[in-house]
């Protein structure tokens, strides 16, 4: 997977949607149906609107000049959107390829359920970061809120901050690194010895995300896989 | 879901805009919250011995100068009623302990949606934009303000329904999110002589805290009580005489937001309901944090 790149803003051959003026809706439909050759979008006076650039299906750049509302990104496949303010709840949701960039915080959930692509988030992301994520790759610049990579079942979760409360609850396959403290960690989830592979992938997703950490500062939260046969012993203490 | 929208502006020379730079945070979170909407504006301090209560009577064709008459007939004393439609403004001597339980006996059809020395609150059915019209909400002058807009889920909709709601003097809450266990609630202080106006889950929280208050509590030592009574989900946004107070719950499921710079600072539900405030683009903008209190005074 490329880099993400900083291309100049509003360059030559982009297409420019002033949310403004235009509509969402607009935007969307153009990103969907009307793209042709085209290789970058623009979007001006996002303003903090809901459903940009969901479900684009589509190698294109995305720049949203601004705050994005609610489901940014959501569903993408393909694109890279580049986000330059923050974002709201549920910020690339259901992803399953491409690469999601916000240059400050996200609110909850986000990376939720996505399947693949890399979702980088340069300040903190709030609770829920990663909820069932399912291949996905998540790079946090900041701190994590509480209950992030819940049920996560394939992907990894890079947190160069702290992590809040039950991190990792009942984690599947998925892999979460933490640079900072972390609060609690969930059901099941524990800190395990980092491999040369680990760091290698840490250095990997850092390098993608262009946050410069040293990699051998993280650590390893994975499954301690208690939970996936019932124990009949366990008294539902877990 | 609802809608939540606060604003402190930080230098007295603003306070005549207030309605107006508050406007479009209030039409922002209209998606939110279509069916009803009301505000709370804190103005000028009256003298300590003057109080003020914003009424609601039932129809725009209410007989004012008839209820001012039968108050000077039953306390003797002059009254000041500024009229906006259904909604009037009553400025006297009256304590509170002695108007509330008036107007509910002799006038059991008007409520009193306020009482103190700061406090206006409107309140009705409608969109936002409606709302915000019929009570010329671009016009309000004063430090802070508390404004909601309202999508039902826990009672029906009707004026005395919607947010702010208020308890005591000069102390209003909104709220997005519903609670769990209101009743009980109700339940721990109905005994204690409180009385509730309405069967909205809100105006349990509401109680709550302003007794906590009345028992001596700071704002702040009630909210920390409130995360171990209060059940369900909230957003919280209060209004008191001098101090605006922000809190989400454990879970943050609600969301808010809040911009400040020099001139304001400006709490919202979303961004998008902040995106037209002056010097937006520099304000320094976060995201509150789950059952930390945020207190930010004039």
């Amino acid at each position: 997977m490329a880099d993400v790149t900083r291309a100049p803003r509003a360059a030559a051959d982009a297409v420019t949607f002033d949310l403004s003026k235009q509509s969402l809706r607009s935007l969307n439909q153009f990103l969907h149906h009307g793209l042709g050759a085209t290789k970058k979008v623009v979007v001006l006076n996002p303003d903090g609107a809901h459903n940009i650039a969901a479900g684009v299906n589509a190698q294109v750049d995305v720049e949203v000049d601004g705050h994005a509302g609610y489901f940014a990104a959501g569903m993408n496949q393909l694109a890279t959107v580049l986000i330059r303010g923050n974002a709201g709840p549920g910020l690339a949701e259901g992803m399953t390829s491409g690469v999601v960039h916000v240059e400050g915080f996200a609110s909850v959930s986000a990376g939720a359920a996505a399947h693949g692509g890399l979702l980088v988030v340069e300040g903190d992301a709030s609770l829920r970061c990663g909820i069932s994520m399912k291949g996905i790759d998540i790079v946090v610049g900041g701190s994590v809120g509480d209950f992030c990579a819940f049920m996560a079942q394939a992907g990894r979760l890079v947190v160069c901050g702290d992590a809040g409360d039950a991190l990792g609850d009942s984690l599947y396959e998925a892999v979460i690194y933490v640079r900072g403290k972390v609060k609690s960690f969930g059901a099941d989830a524990h800190e395990e010895p980092m491999t040369e592979a680990d760091y290698d992938a840490v250095k990997d997703l850092l390098a993608k995300a262009g946050l410069k950490h040293d990699a051998r500062e993280f650590r390893r939260v994975a499954s301690k896989r208690e939970l996936y046969h019932w124990n009949a012993n366990a008294n539902q203490e877990y | 879901m609802c809608g939540i929208v606060g604003l402190l502006l930080k230098k007295p020379q603003l306070r005549e805009q207030l309605g107006q730079l508050a406007l479009p945070m209030l039409i922002g979170m209209t998606e939110r919250g279509p069916d009803s909407a009301g505000f709370a504006v804190f103005t000028d301090e009256l003298p300590d011995n003057r109080r003020k209560y914003s009424l609601h009577a039932p129809g725009w064709d209410y007989d004012w100068a008839g209820f001012e008459a039968e108050f000077i007939k039953r306390f003797g004393t002059e009254a000041q009623i500024e009229v906006k439609g259904n909604h009037a403004v009553l400025i006297c001597d009256e304590p509170v302990d002695k108007v509330r339980p008036w107007v509910r006996q002799a006038f059991p059809k008007l409520h009193v949606l306020a009482a103190g020395r700061l406090m206006d609150i409107y309140k009705d059915v409608g969109s936002p934009a409606d709302v915000a019209g019929r009570y010329q909400f671009e016009k309000l002058a004063g430090s802070h303000l508390v404004a909601h807009t309202r999508m039902a889920t826990e009672s029906a909709v009707t004026p005395d329904r919607a947010h702010p709601f208020t308890a005591g003097e000069d102390f209003c809450l909104v709220h997005n999110g519903s609670l769990s266990n209101p009743y009980q609630i109700r339940r721990q202080l109905e005994p204690l002589g409180i009385g509730f106006d309405t069967d909205n889950d809100t105006e349990a929280a509401c109680r709550y805290f302003e007794w906590r208050m009345r028992e001596g509590d700071d704002l702040e030592a009630a909210i920390h009580k409130g995360f171990e009574e209060l059940d369900g989900f909230y957003t919280f946004l209060m209004g008191t005489a001098d101090e605006l107070a922000l809190v989400r719950d454990a879970f943050a499921c609600k969301p808010a937001v809040v911009a400040e710079t020099d001139d304001y600072v400006a709490i919202s539900s979303e961004f998008r309901s902040l995106a037209k405030l002056p010097d937006i683009k520099n304000a320094a903008i976060f995201e509150p944090v789950p059952e930390e209190i945020y207190v930010w005074r004039t």
